[in-house]
């Protein structure tokens, strides 16, 4: 197993290379003259062609890409140009409203996803399986920011029951440590706080969730299907067991591997996913950070958070792979 | 028994001939679409395929309106008996924008993915028909484009690009790429090692002339399969684009830029937002039940 760890985490070198190449390649390829951006349309050439030169961008490209390697590998993320200020020190509280946002579209994902899998498994060609597998054919269909606009219309417009954007209550901020707001409202005792975060998460990360948690459950249905057929199963029920936990205790923990693949690949969509509910709720996240900072050609930006999101999404299914065994001990990796 | 039919057939499909293998090859299809007809839901998902292709086909004739007919005196109207749809912030029919917009979603899903679907099929095959280096170089690429959420791919692809539906199209078309390529790759790889291949190996066959022949026929089925789903999520992945800026412009009437310019009148007219929102997820539906329902038929020991 630690070899094995080992053996990935050296695998990932090439395609964490290649992805500082495709970012590189993409951000310098956005038309347009960084320096000229930086300084605003009524800079003169001299200004222009000087900060050209201090930014490094005549150099051919090749040592481009080597000053931006140096820079990646001590950490440093380059300055944001709209804000001035270091990425690293800008960028975590976004990453962090996204990874909370993310976290808890996936939990709800996983809850109902897995829980309406098994029982339309349990039900099979009864009403509750159809009903289930067509609001998971329904959820893989829409489109999420659509989805977004009519909760946002329906519960926050109509009905009032939650707040149609942003992530605090901007009369009543909250006091950041960790920037998640869940975390930290608890940790300040701060049970108002705490309250109004949960009421704004709820539109936006069912929103986000409601693709993956239909997925998860379609595979979850045909994952148990097939287990439900095996023998032991079989088993299990003739001895007399109860079949909730035939199904809960046996049969999940046999179906839950392809289940696993699919969280992780679809944490890496909710990170996507997330520029659109960010969008829509207005949500201060990594997304809505890469997407301002593409419209106002804010390269340092959108070159670091693209590659930060691409290494947390690389990072995710390195964890997935691994915990395959912990999961299943007859997957024995050598 | 069966290797040495294979290679027969292998030998008759060389001199182009051979009543075996196209009787073979209709049953294949003849034994899927019978299979297909049976599958209720896969016939649901194709009749809401081709009603959307009917309505972007015959959009003119269909629509009460033109694209462009600004009634500024009939704004904001909710859904009437002359207006079904109602009409946007620009007094236009949302019924004829949601019919023209078959055209632009349709167009943009499944020529994005035919796109995909050749530059896929090309890397995949050559990765895995050639294998060592040029597989090694092939299949780290597809690995770097796939370590990227694809919305943020095509984001940054239509950044480079500019914002026009062409791009859109263009960096959807993209993003796809890696996914027919692994698949092709995975189904090249497991076609070569028959014998029917090395048959016509043996028997001189050039490469090309096997690949185009033999590898890519025989590799067709899960490849259809995936091109029927991908169109669904190839037209999520446009409106996504659309409805970020990133896609279509004014007037043009794309569902997703639609729904982005329906946004603000969210209290007064929501209806804006209803309909082109509804007539995305229909057609990425039909699409979804088109490939479920092809998988089934096409592969049925995929059958769950």
């Amino acid at each position: 197993m630690f070899a094995y760890t080992i053996r990935r985490l050296l695998q990932l070198i090439p395609v964490l290379f290649g992805m500082t190449l495709l970012v590189f390649f993409i951000v310098h390829a956005i038309p347009g003259n960084p320096a000229q951006v930086m300084l605003g349309q009524h800079a003169t050439e001299e200004s222009v062609q000087k900060l050209t030169n201090e930014l490094g961008l005549n150099e051919p490209w090749y040592i481009q890409y080597i000053n931006y390697l140096q820079n990646l590998v001590t950490g440093d993320l380059g300055d944001s140009i709209r804000t001035g200020a270091p990425i690293v020190e800008e960028l975590w509280p976004y990453l962090a409203a996204t990874m909370e946002l993310s976290v808890v579209a996936m939990i709800f994902a996983v809850f109902i996803g897995v829980n309406a899998g098994i029982i339309s498994a349990w039900f099979q060609n009864k009403w509750i399986d159809y009903v289930a597998m067509f609001v998971a054919l329904i959820g893989i269909s829409v489109p999420i920011f659509w989805l977004g606009l009519m909760q946002q219309w329906l519960f926050a417009v109509e009905l009032g029951w939650f707040a149609p954007t942003g992530r605090e209550d901007a009369r009543a901020p909250i006091d950041p440590i960790t920037h998640f707001f869940l975390i930290d409202t608890l940790i300040q005792g701060d049970w108002d706080g705490f309250v109004e975060t949960v009421r704004r998460l709820v539109l936006p990360a069912t929103a986000l969730g409601t693709f993956s948690g239909a997925f998860i459950a379609r595979m979850t249905r045909s994952s148990m299907l097939e287990v439900m057929r095996s023998d032991y199963i079989r088993t299990a029920r003739s001895k007399g067991m109860k079949m909730i936990k035939v199904v809960y205790k046996h049969a999940l923990k046999n179906s839950i591997i392809p289940v696993l693949t699919v969280v992780g690949l679809q944490m890496g969509l909710l990170l996507g996913g997330a520029v659109l509910t960010e969008t829509i709720f207005g949500w201060p996240g990594i997304g809505r950070y890469i997407y301002d900072a593409i419209q106002f050609r804010d390269y340092p930006v959108v070159q670091s958070g693209i590659l930060i999101v691409a290494l947390f999404f690389v990072l995710i299914n390195l964890c997935v792979d691994l915990l395959y065994s912990v999961v299943d001990p007859r997957i024995k990796y050598k | 028994m069966k290797p040495v039919e294979d290679v027969q057939n292998g030998q008759m499909a060389l001199h182009g001939k051979g009543p075996k293998v196209k009787k073979e090859k209709n049953s294949l299809w003849v034994e899927s679409w019978s299979r297909f007809k049976k599958n209720r839901l896969a016939i649901f998902g194709l009749s809401i395929v081709l009603f959307f292709v009917l309505l972007a086909i015959f959009a003119p004739l269909i629509a009460p309106e033109g694209i462009n007919n600004q009634k500024l005196a009939e704004r904001l109207q909710s859904p009437s008996i002359n207006h079904w749809f109602g009409t946007d912030d620009f007094g236009r029919d949302i019924l004829s924008r949601v019919i023209y917009g078959a055209r632009i979603s349709i167009w943009i899903g499944v020529l994005s993915v035919v796109g995909s679907m050749i530059i896929g099929s090309l890397l995949g095959v050559i990765a895995a028909y050639y294998g060592r280096l040029v597989d090694v170089i092939i299949s780290r690429a597809f690995d770097i484009m796939l370590a990227f959420p694809s919305i943020l791919l095509a984001i940054a692809i239509v950044a480079v690009l500019g914002a026009s539906l062409e791009n859109a199209l263009i960096a959807i078309a993209i993003i796809n790429v890696p996914n027919f390529g692994r698949l092709i790759r995975s189904k090249v790889l497991s076609v070569k090692e028959e014998e029917y291949i090395m048959a016509a190996k043996s028997l001189g066959m050039s490469d090309v002339r096997i690949i185009l022949r033999h590898v890519l026929p025989n590799s067709l089925a899960p490849i259809i399969v995936q091109a029927s789903l991908a169109v669904g999520t190839a037209i999520l992945e446009a409106a996504a684009l659309g409805f970020l800026g990133m896609g279509a412009e004014a007037p043009q009437p794309e569902w997703g830029k639609m729904l982005a310019d329906a946004q603000q009148y969210m209290i007064q007219a929501p209806w804006t937002m209803i309909f082109p929102g509804l007539a995305i997820m229909l057609t990425v539906l039909g699409f979804n039940l088109l490939g479920d329902g092809l998988r089934d038929a096409l592969d049925p020991k995929m059958k769950s």
